[in-house]
């Protein structure tokens, strides 16, 4: 299983855990990566607001990237990335004029035939879940996950085409193949507000306290996440979150490829486990 | 009281729909986009308030309103739209014409975040945090914000000091003039 890797801006950085996480599971699971060399930044979530067609052609230039690899399918883990990839790829193919105007603008043609992926998709359906399973060498025995999907990995639904919409269970499914619990609670899609979180701080910790007070009531041990933004967000902000609330939380906040990397018997810096903010090692303690 | 609507005033939503093809005027006002917004409780004119608002033709008023710059995208109102409207789409156009037409925008930092953003793109190809974080700070005229952020990110190896440029930067500036270039002859 080849694919082209599009790792995005947040992961050369604030994400450089999701990353190497990623790149770890991958490499356990057969999974294998080819990185796109020297890939631009696909915007994401700034170029849609102000021209409809930069929006479109910057993430275009991965998949043109993509095709001259000789490969079609490119997995984007960052969702931000992964949704303005697939926007860019669906656009194109329903709209000749826009097609014919992107390919102006990078001064290359575009042929069309590739496939973005979501990563846990990949995990779960390309992988397997009875591979995953076979794969664990130490279950999360004990652990209560709390995971997060947020806005974007299942909206909007015509885009995503990916689990239910409103009650989404990939995640849930692949945490329980690795041995993990994973507890149920109400805000699984709720938005983090990560889009505010630098410019409009206050307004952002209001949604930020929602989704960590629902996962610290649901009882989880730490909260699984798949997309660099909301992971930042949530872990970053809860002492912001304390002073304004008064709510301590102490939840770790964690990729689920950290925690699918642990059961694969990946090492803790491996996964980048030290990277995170909010200290995860007391509440892994137990595995 | 008079009815105070003269003419056509479908010309906004018409404008609107062919813009990113989703047509506002097939919304009844049913509110589930209003209802499932995480932001709704800072929006002065709530979603379903600015789509009627569209389908009066009542575009100054749209244009100059608080709506879209609170909007952050999340879709829930355009995955429960009965009708289908994907309301984000409508949130991005009207962005991109009120910043266009030159148009007071109520929750100025967000369009500082958006310019901000893009000129780290332009400059090296890809986002260079800590310069966006640092800049967009200086925009908003606090240059300090979120400084106690910094070093907890750099002691977790989360924080790189220099930007990383793409080694064809060439490629990334053409990819912008080009846009421009097309854009205005579109017009």
């Amino acid at each position: 299983m080849k694919y082209a890797y599009y790792p995005g801006c947040s992961l050369e950085s604030s994400a450089k855990e999701y990353d190497l996480s990623i790149r770890a599971c991958c490499g356990l699971a057969g999974v294998d990566l080819v990185e796109i060399p020297d890939w631009v930044c696909c915007g994401a979530s700034s170029a849609h607001a102000t021209s409809h067609l930069l929006s479109i052609a910057l993430p275009a230039k991965a998949l043109v990237q993509t095709e001259a690899m000789g490969l079609h399918q490119v997995i984007a883990p960052c969702v931000a990335c992964l949704t303005r990839l697939k926007v860019a790829s669906m656009e194109m193919d329903e709209d000749e004029k826009l097609k014919s105007n992107v390919e102006k603008v990078l001064e290359t043609p575009y042929q069309g035939n590739v496939k973005v992926r979501n990563i846990l998709d990949v995990f779960l359906n390309d992988v397997g879940l009875d591979r995953v399973k076979m794969a664990v060498e130490k279950p999360l025995k004990g652990l209560k996950v709390a995971c997060y999907y947020g806005c974007l990995l299942t909206r909007p639904p015509h885009i995503a085409q990916f689990d239910d919409v409103e009650n989404p269970h990939s995640m849930d499914d692949l945490m329980r193949a690795v041995g993990a619990e994973t507890v149920d609670w109400s805000f699984k899609t709720d938005c983090c507000g990560v889009s505010m979180s630098l410019a409009e701080t206050d307004v952002a910790l209001d949604l930020t306290n929602k989704v960590l007070e629902g996962a610290k009531d649901a009882g989880a041990d730490c909260v699984a996440v798949a997309c660099p933004l909301c992971q930042s967000n949530l872990d970053l902000r809860q002492k912001d979150i304390g002073n304004k609330f008064g709510a301590f939380y102490d939840l770790p906040v964690l990729y689920f490829s950290q925690l699918m990397g642990l059961a694969f018997g990946a090492t803790t810096r491996d996964v980048g486990l030290e990277k995170v903010i909010v200290n995860p090692f007391p509440a892994l303690g137990a595995i | 009281m008079k009815a105070a609507i003269k003419g056509d005033v479908s010309f906004f939503a018409k404008e609107i729909e062919a813009a990113c093809g989703q047509d506002v005027l097939t919304c009844y006002q049913c509110r589930k986009c209003t209802m499932g917004c995480p932001m709704a409780f800072k929006m002065k004119v709530k979603v379903n308030e600015m789509m009627r608002a569209v389908q009066l033709g009542r575009k100054e008023d749209v244009l100059a309103g608080d709506t879209m710059w609170w909007c952050v995208s999340c879709e829930t109102c355009a995955t429960r739209c009965p009708q289908g409207i994907e309301i984000v789409e409508v949130m991005d156009v009207l962005r991109e014409m009120a910043i266009k037409g030159e148009y007071y925008i109520p929750v100025e930092s967000m369009k500082s975040f958006h310019e901000v953003f893009l000129n780290s793109v332009r400059s090296y190809g890809r986002l260079y945090e800590m310069g966006f974080a640092m800049d967009l700070n200086l925009a908003l005229l606090d240059p300090l914000k979120d400084a106690g952020l910094g070093p907890v990110m750099f002691s977790k190896g989360k924080l790189k000091l220099l930007p990383h440029k793409v080694k064809n930067l060439e490629s990334v500036k053409k990819i912008f003039e080009n846009v421009k270039k097309i854009e205005e002859l579109q017009e």
